[in-house]
């Protein structure tokens, strides 16, 4: 193949990069011991690529390509250090490990599997901080850039650098390897909760100018399809995914046109992702089948939306109810409130209020600016418009996000 | 960012060689294992399909199949970060059909589907 256009190769290697970033770091994980070498040697076969393929043209399958450029560079990294003495148990890690059976092997499809559950299992470490395993999940699992990952979260480029360091310093502290079977299912919950965490910060953005990121929404929904191929007898992976599939399916109805939130009630639901709804009821059922479980029961309560023709018309019993199972499953006052609001659609604010009222003292809300947003619209729906709009005053006051503010502000107004 | 894969060709006279249809069927699995796949189906010969077309202020109806060479045979969606990567997806299967179907030939359509970001 010829030289061509090289701006249009730099796209064309950066996109192969994305693609098969996560398989190449686990397969590199794997034969070196050590993540953060992997993604030294990862990123200089990235540089390899950008140097050779504007010269001599993409090459013919340019994902294998990449995987066995990487894998000799792994290999030829290993070799100099068995010279180091000093470097015994890397030695010993070699003789095993870089024995794969060559190219053939490497590629061989249910290792890469191993290899990818390995990294992402490793990288979801319970004893990583939140802020780590997301910023990890996205550089080695997702491809991402240091300035991509930066953008997403808004931070300086040097910072969120700074971040990752420590995060990679923090993981050689974490054994690279499947977790036994008796430590899975917490093990799965923390992949779970780190990719759910990404998806929230694209959702619903904590903090910036924006109401929603779709992007880093998206990238979570990706991660969620890859662990469903990965852990196809997992109930809460499918029941997660299920999840972000039904609550993505709403973003393009969640912002109006000067990019202020549209909530639920008010949403044109004709602007809702068909396809995502499909894939995420079609995931629902899956999970259910399976077992279920938190995620799943949240999944059930985004499907009761999903399946509805208007806000008006959902089967608020029904999510008042699955609120209910949530709570047993894993008791929170957040979800009363939720609970809180599905009653009062259900034509009992009283109850609703009563449910919130319980909750207020708690100290885990006592900076949540949903609680008196909530409390003020059933105050509103009770008639006691003086008391409404101090609550939504307070929330207004409470929300770091700038849309959610203006929103409450209004209401603060004419509740 | 979602791409619509539209792919055109000859309809063959021949059913595809069963290698062509075992690398399909994987390269499927990897991109759906990887979150780009979403959706994909192969389409019938237009034997099957009709056009209903407005011209002169006229309502037509006409059933297949249709003379042109070249059908629609199949679309596949793809949920990806950009369009490099809808084109890499696209090559990759374009790439099964060039090596494991000697002399055959066809062109994708690769199409972004509007979403909010296009409304900015």
């Amino acid at each position: 193949m010829g030289a061509a256009d090289p701006a249009l190769v730099h796209r064309t290697v950066e996109a192969v990069w994305r693609i098969e970033a996560a398989r190449i770091v686990a397969v590199l994980a794997r034969l070196t011991g050590d993540i953060g070498l992997a993604e030294e040697i990862a990123q200089d076969t990235l540089v390899v690529a950008l140097e050779q393929w504007p010269r001599d043209g993409v090459p013919d399958d340019p994902g294998p390509w990449l995987l066995a450029t990487a894998r000799h560079r792994a290999i030829d990294q290993i070799r100099r250090r068995q010279n180091y003495a000093a470097k015994l148990q890397l030695v010993a890690r070699s003789t095993t490990d870089t024995d794969d059976g060559g190219y053939d092997a490497v590629l061989d499809e249910g290792r890469i599997g191993d290899d990818l559950l390995r990294l992402i299992f490793t990288v979801c470490h319970p004893t990583l901080p939140a802020e780590s395993r997301v910023g990890l999940t996205l550089r080695l699992l997702g491809g991402l850039t240091t300035a991509e990952i930066a953008r997403a979260f808004l931070v300086p480029e040097p910072t969120m650098a700074a971040r990752l360091t420590r995060a990679k310093k923090a993981l050689a502290g974490v054994e690279f390897g499947l977790p036994p079977a008796a430590e899975l299912a917490p093990r799965v919950q923390s992949v779970l909760a780190t990719v759910y965490l990404i998806f929230n910060e694209g959702y619903a953005a904590t903090g910036g100018p924006a109401w929603v990121r779709p992007e880093l929404a998206d990238e979570a929904v990706r991660l969620g399809r890859l662990l469903q191929g990965l852990l196809p007898r997992e109930a809460e992976v499918h029941g997660l995914t299920a999840l972000m599939e039904l609550q993505a399916s709403r973003l393009p109805a969640r912002v109006d046109p000067s990019g202020r939130p549209v909530l639920l009630p008010d949403q044109d639901r004709r602007r809702w992702d068909r396809l995502l709804i499909r894939r995420g009821l079609a995931a629902l059922s899956l999970a259910g089948s399976l077992g279920g479980g938190v995620f799943t029961v949240e999944a059930e309560i985004a499907a009761c939306h999903a399946r509805s023709r208007s806000h008006e018309d959902t089967d608020w019993e029904r999510v008042a109810a699955l609120y209910e199972v949530l709570f047993h499953l894993r008791p929170s006052p957040v979800l009363r409130v939720n609970q809180a609001v599905a009653y009062a659609m259900a034509g009992d604010p009283a109850r609703g209020l009563a449910l919130v009222d319980a909750v207020s003292g708690e100290k885990s809300l006592r900076d949540y600016p949903q609680l008196p947003a909530v409390r003020g619209d059933l105050l509103a729906r009770l008639g006691r418009a003086d008391e409404a709009r101090a609550a939504f005053a307070r929330a207004a006051a409470l929300t770091r996000n700038e849309a959610e503010r203006s929103l409450f502000s209004s209401r603060a107004v004419a509740p | 960012m979602r791409y619509i894969a539209l792919l055109t060709a000859t309809r063959p006279d021949t059913p595809p060689p069963p290698e062509l249809m075992e690398a399909i069927m994987k390269l499927g699995e990897d991109a759906t294992n990887s979150g780009a796949l979403v959706d994909q189906a192969g389409l019938s010969p237009s034997l099957f399909g009709a056009r209903v077309g407005v011209a002169g202020g006229e309502l037509t109806v006409t059933d297949g199949p249709f003379a042109e060479a070249k059908e629609v045979i199949s679309y596949a969606v793809y949920d990806v970060r950009d369009k490099a990567e809808a084109i890499e997806w696209t090559a990759r299967f374009m790439r099964a059909h060039r090596d494991l179907w000697p002399g055959w030939e066809g062109e994708s359509q690769v199409l972004k589907v509007m979403g909010p970001s296009d409304f900015e």
